[in-house]
Parts: C-alpha cells; sequence; structure tokens
C-alpha cells in the first residue's frame, strides 16, 4: 500500500527531509586520473558545488629548472605530463633554442614532429580508453593499449625508454633514428588508420556511451576563453585554434592537416544529442586529431632528408641575458615556457604553463548542479595529466 | 597586431602608468605600474583594438638580490572568423580557423619585502589559479583575490619556495627532510 503511494504520486512537499553531504572524491581514485581530491558538496544525487584541491604530486620543478642546466632540465620535462614526454622536451627545447639562438638541422626538426605526433597518438589513445572505463566500459581501453604498444616499442628502438624519454633535447634529438624505424612507423600508420574508425563504432557512437556524455559538461565559447582553456578541450567548445596553425613554430607551416572541432549533432555521423562544447565532443575531437596526426606523420616519412638531427651545442651552454616565453600546442593544449636566463648556465627562472592546469581551474564552474555521476564523465573529458598540473 | 603597436596604444591611453615598452627582442614586454595594472587590463581586454580575451601565464621572477619581484601576463588576442572582438555566449560551430590577434606581455615590478598588486581574476577567470600559484611559490599578495589560498603546497607550508633566498626546510609535520640540496654552483657540469 505505502509503496503504491511513494511511486505514483509525489511526495507532499516537506515529507522527505534531504541534507547536505560533502562527498570526498579521491586522491585515489580511478575516474580522478592520478592524485586529483575533489571535495563535493551534494544534495541526494545533485551536485552542488566541486571544490578541486591539486598538488599531490607537487615536485617543484620549476626549482629545479633553476638548479640545473637546460640539457639537464630536460629529463624533469619528461615527467611533468608523463604521458606526453616528448612533447614536454620539445617545448622546453625549443624556448631554450629560441634565447641562445640555436639553428636545429634540417633532419632534426622531422625527427621532433615524428615524435610529438606519435607521442600525441600514444597519448589521445590513453585519453580514449580510460574515458571508455570512466563511463564503465572496460573493452576499450585493451584496445587502445595494444596500440599505444606499438608506439612505445618504436620509442624504446629509438631512445631506450618507453615514457621517460630525454630524447628530443636542446639542438636537436639526441641520437638519429635507428635502422628500420621509417619501415616500422609505416606500417604502423597502415595498421592504425583504420583501427580508428572501428573504434568509433566500438565506444565513440555507442548508445549508452553519448547518453552518457553528450550534452553533459557543455563549456561556451566565452567561458572556454576566459578560463585559459586550450587544446582540445577549447576545440570541443567549436573554436577552430590551434597554435601548430594559427602561430607555427618548428616546421609545421609544411604539412597539409585539418583541425578537428566540436560540431552539432545530428549531421557527419555525429549523434544528435550531442552538443557543440559538450563531454561527448571534447572526446570526439582527439579521436579526429588522431586522424590529422597520422596524416601529419605520412608527410613526415615522405618529406624528412638524411643528414645532421643535432646542431653543435657547446658543452656548456650559457644561457645569455633577457628572457623568452613560447608555447607548443602540447597533447593536452598550449605548453608554455617562460625561461629567463642571465649570462650563466643555469637559468635564473623556469617558469611552465602547463595546459591541464588551466583546463582544471573551469571545474568548479562546470561541475555544479551536475549529477554525481556526470562528474566522472566531465573530468574524464578534460583528460588531465596531473603531473603537469601539479608540476 | 605587432606588439608595438599594442605598445602604442597603451602608451597613447596611460602616459603615466605605462613606464617602458620593451618590444624588441623574443618576449615583448610592457612594464605597467601595480596601481595601474587593473585599469589596464580592463581596457586591454575590452579595447575592440586590442581584445586581449586569453590570459595565458602569469609568471612570477625573483629578482635577488636585487628587491624587486617581477610578476609577468602572458596575453594573446584570439580572433573569431568574420571579426567579432568578443564571442557571443555560444555561436555554431565554425569551420573557419580563428585569427591570431597578437600577443603581448605585461610586467609589473613589485617590491620585494611587500609584493602586491590588485587581482585580475575579475577580468579572467583563468587568473583565479594562476595567480594562487603565483602566491604559493613567490609570496606575491593578489588584493581582491576571491580565494587567497594556497594551491601547490599544504596550507601549512612555511615560506615560498621560488624565493631566491628561500631556506630548504629541515622537517615538515615531524617527517626528516632529505638532506638540504647543494650549492647552485656545484650542482653544474663542469
Amino acid at each position: 500500500m505505502e509503496e503504491n503511494t511513494l511511486s505514483s504520486q509525489p511526495a507532499a512537499p516537506g515529507a522527505i527531509r534531504t541534507e547536505e553531504m560533502l562527498v570526498n572524491m579521491g586522491p585515489q581514485h580511478p575516474s580522478t586520473h592520478g592524485v586529483l581530491r575533489l571535495m563535493l558538496r551534494t544534495d541526494g544525487e545533485l551536485v552542488l558545488e566541486t571544490i578541486p584541491h591539486i598538488g599531490y604530486l607537487h615536485r617543484c620543478a620549476e626549482k629545479i629548472g633553476e638548479n640545473v642546466t637546460p640539457v639537464q632540465f630536460v629529463p624533469i620535462c619528461d615527467r611533468l605530463d608523463y604521458l606526453a614526454g616528448m612533447n614536454n622536451d620539445h617545448g622546453y627545447s625549443l624556448a631554450v633554442e629560441k634565447l641562445c639562438g640555436l639553428e636545429v638541422p634540417e633532419r632534426g626538426h622531422y625527427i621532433r614532429v615524428i615524435m610529438c605526433e606519435l607521442n600525441r597518438i600514444a597519448s589521445h589513445l590513453v585519453s580514449f580508453g580510460c574515458y571508455g572505463m570512466d563511463i564503465g566500459a572496460f573493452t576499450p581501453f585493451l584496445y587502445a593499449f595494444r596500440e599505444r604498444e606499438y608506439i612505445l616499442d618504436l620509442f624504446e628502438a629509438t631512445c631506450g625508454a618507453r615514457l621517460t624519454y630525454n630524447y628530443l633535447t636542446i639542438g636537436g634529438a639526441s641520437l638519429d633514428l635507428p635502422e628500420g624505424f621509417v619501415d616500422r612507423l609505416a606500417w604502423f600508420l597502415d595498421y592504425f588508420e583504420p583501427k580508428i574508425d572501428e573504434y568509433n563504432n566500438l565506444l565513440s557512437y555507442n548508445y549508452i556511451f553519448v547518453k552518457r556524455t553528450a550534452n553533459v559538461g557543455v563549456i561556451s565559447v566565452a567561458d572556454a576563453i576566459a578560463y585559459g582553456l586550450t587544446g582540445p578541450c577549447l576545440r570541443g567548445s567549436g573554436v577552430k585554434w590551434d597554435l601548430r596553425r594559427c602561430a607555427p613554430y618548428e616546421i609545421y607551416d609544411r604539412f597539409e592537416f585539418d583541425i578537428p572541432v566540436g560540431m552539432p549533432g545530428g549531421s557527419n555521423g555525429i549523434p544528435p544529442e550531442v552538443v557543440v562544447g559538450d563531454s561527448w565532443s571534447r572526446y570526439y575531437v582527439r579521436m579526429l586529431e588522431m586522424k590529422q596526426s597520422v596524416r601529419i606523420l605520412r608527410q613526415c616519412l615522405q618529406q624528412m632528408p638524411a643528414g645532421e638531427f643535432r646542431a653543435k651545442v657547446p658543452r656548456t651552454l650559457k644561457l645569455p641575458a633577457g628572457e623568452v616565453y613560447l608555447e607548443v600546442e602540447g597533447v593536452r593544449g598550449q605548453l608554455g615556457f617562460l625561461v629567463v636566463g642571465e649570462n650563466k648556465p643555469i637559468p635564473r627562472r623556469v617558469k611552465i604553463r602547463g595546459p591541464s592546469f588551466c583546463n582544471l581551474s573551469i571545474v568548479p564552474h562546470v561541475c555544479r548542479q551536475v549529477l554525481l555521476a556526470d562528474v566522472p564523465a566531465i573530468v574524464g573529458s578534460i583528460d588531465v595529466v596531473m603531473g603537469e598540473v601539479d608540476r | 597586431m605587432t606588439a608595438q603597436e599594442v605598445a602604442d596604444i597603451l602608451k597613447q591611453r596611460f602616459p603615466v602608468a605605462v613606464a617602458d615598452a620593451a618590444v624588441e627582442g623574443p618576449h615583448p614586454c610592457v612594464a605597467v605600474t601595480p596601481e595601474a595594472w587593473h585599469e589596464v587590463a580592463v581596457f586591454l581586454r575590452d579595447d575592440p583594438r586590442l581584445a586581449m580575451n586569453m590570459l595565458r601565464c602569469i609568471s612570477g621572477v625573483d629578482r635577488h638580490p636585487e628587491p624587486q619581484i617581477d610578476v609577468v601576463y602572458e596575453l594573446i588576442a584570439m580572433r573569431a572568423p568574420g571579426g567579432a572582438a568578443r564571442q557571443e555566449p555560444r555561436p555554431p560551430a565554425s569551420a573557419e580557423l580563428w585569427q591570431n590577434g597578437g600577443t603581448i606581455a605585461i610586467r609589473v615590478r613589485l617590491p620585494r619585502d611587500n609584493p602586491r598588486v590588485r587581482s585580475v581574476a575579475d577580468v579572467w577567470p583563468a587568473a583565479d589559479w594562476l595567480e594562487r600559484e603565483t602566491f604559493d611559490l613567490l609570496g606575491v599578495t593578489f588584493d581582491g583575490h576571491p580565494d587567497p589560498r594556497r594551491i601547490l603546497c599544504p596550507d601549512d607550508w612555511i615560506g615560498h619556495p621560488l624565493r631566491k633566498d628561500y631556506e630548504f626546510p629541515k622537517e615538515y609535520q615531524g617527517i626528516p627532510a632529505a638532506a638540504a640540496p647543494e650549492s647552485d654552483s656545484s650542482r653544474v657540469t663542469k
């Protein structure tokens, strides 16, 4: 009798009393991608407020940067965004080269682009696999890590390391590409490209996945820019902005590639529930970016010349007085380095602008008045790496 | 828009507050007095010619032994296709590339013994966390910040690690620290 009344009629106002509750999510939580702690003020299933607490992985990399030479600091850069070590090394090397006026040989440029784009694919694969797991789809994770393994094998053959490479360094790359690398990479590209469509069918257009992520955590263009969002998070909101095109560095102006952005649902095979700027759009931009990276890699293999791979760098590199700020399009967004030199081998200051740090700062703004189950869907779609947030 | 043009516009509008503009070299930078910084920031964002809508980075640079700390703000103007300076809340996804409308760095010089400057978190929300970081690691106080707490170090941490005269703690919460790092010069490869 009583059950019937509960299900058929709404409770009289005041009959059910609810209380706000603080829920602590993290720092050890599978959906927080590392050691992120979120304090959630909840009322039933509704999250009223989200307060992120960060710093669990803080090693003060910037202080280390002020105490070692640039060449010695490159291995530390690997450990910032540990899923995209190549891109970090690249950004720091470019900043130091700009300050010192070093010229990288032609082949060095191509090696760098190859490594950065391969690492972008590897990192997006982790993001794709883990995001599926956040939502409850375990299988894609296994496929993602299978493909990533091929890339890590290529890295291992090149420099001996699978995660913290110390390979791209001041002046170019520390070693030349190993024998057979070009053939192995060409094989991988042919193997990998069709797989992306397979994964889209497996996860991206999956009904449950779309229901969980479409129209969840929508970030407007104005908010994305105001909070300093960059990378796939910004492009997911429909802003066609990519430093590789908008402020070309390295040799990216020699390649043809598109910049994927979030598109409204209903066309181009995008599910009708999708809204520009939602979690699904941010996720899908990464899937499309992998295809563009494959395109860039193919062009690299065609154009790459033989020759020197590293400039002659003096054994004690003196950083001239002055400063330089340089941003590259990292995997998660714009990765910036401010290097201040003062006619000494060690810099006065190294400031690292980690894209995840700024991307994460929008979480309190977005995770308001959302369902508790949407919080992992939103945080996962932002794809933070805590090593870079905490530095 | 080049850094020189941005500097000229600023100099024309704020002849007193803009102390100097070093727009040559790899890092074009305009120095602004701390008192005027907030007003300049609003102008940088709202003036249709400049429209610096994204704050990319805030860096604090300790000039020790000079009694000075610099706070450097990196700004960029992202221009929507079609030339709209400020974006509507949610325009349709565009197939056109956004344009780089120019970059500029702003330097605010503060006294080292009491570095204080007005917060710009109300101008660019990105400044919220970036200013908290600068406070945490360098001890710069941002007046009017909505949430002036440490962000990376624990709340009970003593000192600001990126100060040049920072002393490494001997212990934290009863946990003894590892041996203090050697002096700077000994770590550099000869």
